[in-house]
């Protein structure tokens, strides 16, 4: 238990003074600043809005220089701006097969209508330090290439056509909303997918790969991951109808899995899921695996034990802001539970000596 | 009114619009209506909503910032402005870009703001557009030795 103590208060005054000085450094250093992070650690701001559950870029810069890059207490910052935003409503489900590609790649089918582009991608990089960074140096150009006009449908489209992957059931019902109402076991695919692409990526990550390592073995493919921009259109009531009222920019990744089927379900292929704010592919992908392993139950395949198979210890552990927090209370004072824990050790010390000096003198 | 510009597709041009050139091309046209707020600028979150495998049921994905206000004009157009963030300032000038553009005034506003909003906009995109492709891969089968 947390008991209120008083005192201290110069000392956390100063403490905070000391904290605000550390973050700026040495000062005959340039200051950085909310643009520099936005624009130049993009991954970051990236993970900030996805984990912090708000998409908005210049706040999550501003959240991770407040943070002194601390990502879990940036992402905690934005989780407490976001909960005094009031709710103007929903936005209609966003259309990802209109997403303008920055990045689209597919591991099972070579020649997909629209192609294979790589984007900005770290892949086949040499991951060697790059020493030209350390000095300051010229604006680096990108090549550009005239495009190949035309849509760029999703791939599993094409599965879909020969039946031969799980239909995905359509519905427009009001997914419930674990940012409003405490979630609640079992929870529905929707819900699922709500903790998961705010979870924590670490965590996420860590789950996937122990399905990849026999834990609930669901062998994956990349059908395919998309990174781009996406237009977000809500109704409006005074209006009538719907608009844009901005874009934002996603990562998805759609996995194919081996399925021999079930008492329920024919032998096809099924499907796992991940999207998530801004680029973030080893999130996205992560996400595909943990949800592909949570449907279990739906797929009528067998409970093999496996955490990442554990609804309830994936959903309850997956939100850092909740892991941090409970982790992280056990160092505030905790005094007077301690002195009554002291007391307890005393007494059955005291009573465990008095039995041996008994036992002795017998 | 124009065939281009629609009103749904002049107010998501609005809320797209990067709050600076729209503040500087609001200032360079140099309308300054008169006008009362029916809702003062206000920001405020949106949930956003995927749909699972991209096709099927709606799920929460996470906020967004949006900014709105609502506003009458002299002569009782009322303009909307919904964008995405938190300017206020941008979500004001965008309501009276939506009631000038109901009024006399429509082919004006059109010309000094929207036309080149929606100009910026298109060639940034077509810019991403020419890099994305430059990463498109061309596969070519290696020879194989055996014949």
């Amino acid at each position: 238990m947390y008991v209120a103590v008083k005192g201290g208060e110069r000392a956390i005054d100063n403490a905070h003074a000391w904290l605000a000085e550390e973050r700026r450094g040495d000062p005959a250093v340039t200051e950085l600043s909310v643009a520099q992070i936005r624009e130049q650690l993009s991954i970051a701001v990236n993970r900030v809005m996805a984990e912090g559950s708000l998409y908005d870029p210049d706040l999550a810069a501003l959240a991770i220089k407040q943070a002194r890059g601390d990502l879990i207490e940036a992402i905690f910052l934005i989780r407490a701006y976001r909960t005094t935003l009031p709710r103007f409503g929903a936005s209609l489900p966003v259309d990802t097969g209109a997403m303008r590609c920055d990045r689209r790649i597919s591991a099972t089918f070579k020649d997909a209508p629209g192609g294979q582009v790589l984007g900005p991608t770290f892949d086949y990089t040499h991951r060697l330090l790059d020493f030209k960074l350390a000095a300051e140096g010229e604006t680096p150009h990108a090549p550009t290439a005239t495009p190949t006009p035309g849509p760029t449908p999703h791939i599993m489209g094409y599965l879909d056509c020969e039946g031969l992957i799980q239909q995905e059931p359509e519905s427009d019902s009001t997914p419930p909303d674990l940012t409003r109402e405490p979630m609640e076991l079992p929870a529905d695919r929707a819900l699922r997918l709500q903790a998961l692409t705010r979870g924590d990526e670490g965590f996420i990550l860590s789950l996937a790969y122990s399905t990849q390592r026999g834990y609930a073995r669901n062998h994956a493919f990349v059908g395919e991951l998309r990174i781009g921009a996406v237009a977000v259109e809500m109704g409006i009531p005074e209006l009538g109808f719907a608009i844009e009222i901005g874009e934002v920019v996603l990562t998805e990744c759609e996995t194919v899995n081996q399925f021999k089927g079930s008492k329920t379900e024919p032998p096809q292929f099924t499907r796992g899921y991940g999207l998530v704010f801004g680029q973030t592919e080893r999130k996205a992908i992560a996400m595909a695996l943990v949800d592909r392993a949570l449907r279990w139950k739906e797929l009528g395949e067998e409970d093999q034990g496996a955490p990442a198979q554990d609804e309830e210890f994936v959903l309850m552990h997956a939100d850092n802001i909740q892991a941090t927090g409970f982790l992280e209370h056990i160092k505030l004072p905790h005094y007077v539970d301690f002195q009554s824990e002291l007391e307890l050790v005393r007494k059955l010390r005291r009573e465990a000596e008095g039995f041996a000096t008994q036992e002795a003198a017998e | 009114m124009s065939d281009e510009f629609d009103r749904k597709a002049w107010m998501g041009l609005l809320a797209r619009a990067p709050a600076a050139d729209l503040d500087r091309l609001w200032a360079r046209a140099g309308f300054a209506p008169e006008h009362s707020y029916l809702r003062p600028p206000e920001v405020g979150g949106v949930m956003v909503r995927g749909r699972a495998g991209a096709t099927g049921a709606p799920f929460n994905l996470g906020e967004m910032t949006v900014t709105r206000c609502a506003l009458r004009l002299a002569d009782g157009a009322v303009g909307h402005g919904y964008v995405q963030g938190r300017g206020k300032q941008h979500a004001v000038q965008a309501a009276m870009v939506d009631a000038l553009m109901q009024g006399p005034q429509a082919k004006e506003v059109r010309a000094a703001v929207l036309e080149p909003l929606a100009e910026a906009e298109a060639s940034r995109r077509a810019a991403r557009t020419a890099k994305a492709a430059a990463t498109k891969v061309d596969f070519f089968t290696m020879v194989r030795g055996e014949d």
